[in-house]
């Protein structure tokens, strides 16, 4: 399964580290990563596959979570289908 | 690939504009379930439904987590129980109605709807026990919801049952008076009722569905709205095809949500309902996407119009992204349901008759509307007959759930808590009808029912 996560918070040094190593260590693998920097607020997008992931969404939501708390911005991880339902035909 | 603005854009609807999937019903037959003792007949009921429905609420949390997307109800709606009640030798169904209330506890959802009857030309024995019972059963029990059908456009209006329920709507609102007759808001009385309506407290699972099926709910008032403020002053042109567009996005994740709920669940795929519901929450309301539209507060002259234009545009929008639509599809205007209506009923823009006429072009009908507590039985079959011939002569669905609050006047405050939301007591007519609702008998089924 391919998912979304997005990032959203106060720019820092380190956010895209922290999450991609978050990632890392569970095996799930970025596939493309986009991100932007509008008024001091750091947007980010992450496309990454779990097919061989350790660990389920559930689970890696909550890391995800963890993660987020620790640095100070919101991370979401969702399944990329809710995107291409509402943006593709 | 997703572009950046695309998934921010989704996320915003969720987060800021309250975008959601309103309700996964999962209509079960109770077919099944008859057996002249009653006893036996409630436990086949209460099995039936756990049974069939014991992952809904796991599943509905699991889809949920996984999309990111909140889905804020998960419901169970049956056979109208006076069809399977029928067989038993009781006098009463209020059992049938905790049996019910039972299961739905059990499965932690928070409405089950389909203690109904459809007597929309006459009344068999059950139907007569059922009617007779909803009073009670909607006293003693705190999910169940009640539907009766008393018209339709093939067989015109059962003036009988309209009558009839003029006094089981009071008799609901006294015997729940201590608690702001909530009673009457787990009740409404339909023309053209349809067999897949996902929306409480008028599903109930149709005759002719199959076994058990997913119904959805869409939603989102807010999402449409913040669209609008993109387009103001433009034409109404604009107007109509920007909703269009956000009601396909809207209806493209009720028919992914669908779509795994029922691979999940091993259930037939229902239909998507095309619907805007509204909430009490702020940034949540179908009276502020006709305010957007320019009008200074819903109620004013230009409101049906604008609420013409909505509802044809969501149908429009979303019909292209489901694969089978039903349900009651269209915008809903609850009064207490709503901010926007809520407000517009206290600073007097928003009346009972402004309502009726918004109801000839929306999805349903009066609905959740509280008025003063000695309103008689007989103004309110007038007014359910008013509504029903607008159902019946426009071929459409319509309701009434008026809640006729017992010691409370015009201008007093109801609180029903929740999704059910408050509202002020609206004025009702103070002309009679009671002649006209003593006569009893039948509305003949109009010209256009002979369509074959």
């Amino acid at each position: 399964m391919k998912i979304v996560v997005t990032i959203i918070g106060q720019d820092r040094v380190g956010i895209v580290a922290k999450v991609s190593t978050a990632m890392a260590e569970v095996n799930v693998n970025v596939l493309d990563i986009n991100q932007n920097i509008m008024h001091g607020f750091f947007n980010m997008v992450m496309i990454a596959d779990m097919g061989a992931a350790k660990i389920s969404l559930k689970d890696l939501q909550k890391r995800l979570d963890n993660v987020g708390k620790e640095i100070g911005v919101e991370i979401k991880a969702q399944s990329e289908d809710i995107f291409n339902v509402m943006h593709r035909i | 690939m997703l572009l950046i603005d695309e998934i921010f854009e989704t996320n915003r609807m969720i987060a800021q504009n309250k975008l959601d999937v309103r309700t996964i019903t999962m209509g079960i037959s109770l077919r099944g379930c008859s057996h002249p003792d009653i006893k036996v007949f409630c436990d086949n009921v209460y099995d039936k439904i756990t049974q069939t429905a014991k992952d809904l609420v796991r599943v509905g949390e699991d889809i949920e987590a996984e999309f990111g997307v909140p889905i804020i109800n998960k419901r169970v709606s049956v056979t109208p129980v006076a069809v399977v009640a029928e067989s038993c030798r009781a006098d009463s169904y209020v059992p049938v109605a905790e049996a019910m209330d039972r299961a739905a506890k059990e499965l932690g959802i928070n409405f089950i709807g389909g203690f109904s009857a459809l007597v929309d030309k006459h009344e068999t024995e059950g139907d007569t026990r059922l009617i007779n019972s909803i009073p009670e059963a909607l006293a003693r029990t705190e999910r169940v919801c009640s539907s009766v059908n008393i018209g339709t456009t093939k067989s015109g209006i059962n003036m009988d049952a309209v009558r009839k329920m003029g006094s089981i709507v009071k008799q609901t609102a006294n015997l729940t008076a201590d608690r702001d007759a909530i009673g009457c808001a787990k009740l409404v009385i339909f023309a053209n009722a349809v067999q897949d309506n996902p929306f409480m407290a008028g599903a109930f699972h149709g005759v002719g569905e199959g076994s058990s099926a997913i119904n959805i709910g869409v939603s989102g008032p807010g999402v449409v709205k913040r669209a609008l403020e993109d387009v103001k002053g433009q034409s109404l042109d604009i107007v109509a095809e920007t909703v269009k567009r956000t009601a396909f996005k809207i209806t493209r994740i009720g028919q992914l949500v669908a779509r795994e709920a029922s691979k999940r669940l091993g259930v037939t795929m229902g239909i998507i309902d095309l619907s805007l519901a509204p909430t009490p929450a702020i940034g949540d309301s179908v009276a502020h996407i006709l305010e957007e539209m320019g009008i200074e507060s819903c109620g004013a002259p230009g409101t049906t119009a604008a609420l013409a234009l909505l509802n044809d545009a969501v149908k429009k929008g979303g019909l292209m992204a489901a694969q089978h639509v039903g349900g009651l599809s269209g915008a809903f205007i609850p009064v207490s349901e709503d901010a926007g209506m809520i407000a517009a009923a206290e600073c007097g823009s928003l009346t009972l008759e402004k309502l009726e006429a918004m109801t000839c072009v929306c999805s349903v009908g009066l609905d959740m509307i509280a008025i003063p507590g000695d309103t008689s039985a007989e103004t309110i079959s007038a007014i359910i007959a008013d509504e029903a011939a607008i159902g019946m002569i426009n071929n459409k669905t319509t309701a009434v759930r008026l809640i006729p609050v017992p010691g409370k006047k015009v201008g007093d405050r109801v609180e029903f808590g929740g999704l059910l939301g408050y509202c002020p007591v609206m004025a009702v007519s103070r002309f009679k009808s009671d002649d006209f609702i003593a006569r009893g008998g039948r509305i003949p089924a109009p010209l256009r029912s002979l369509t074959n």
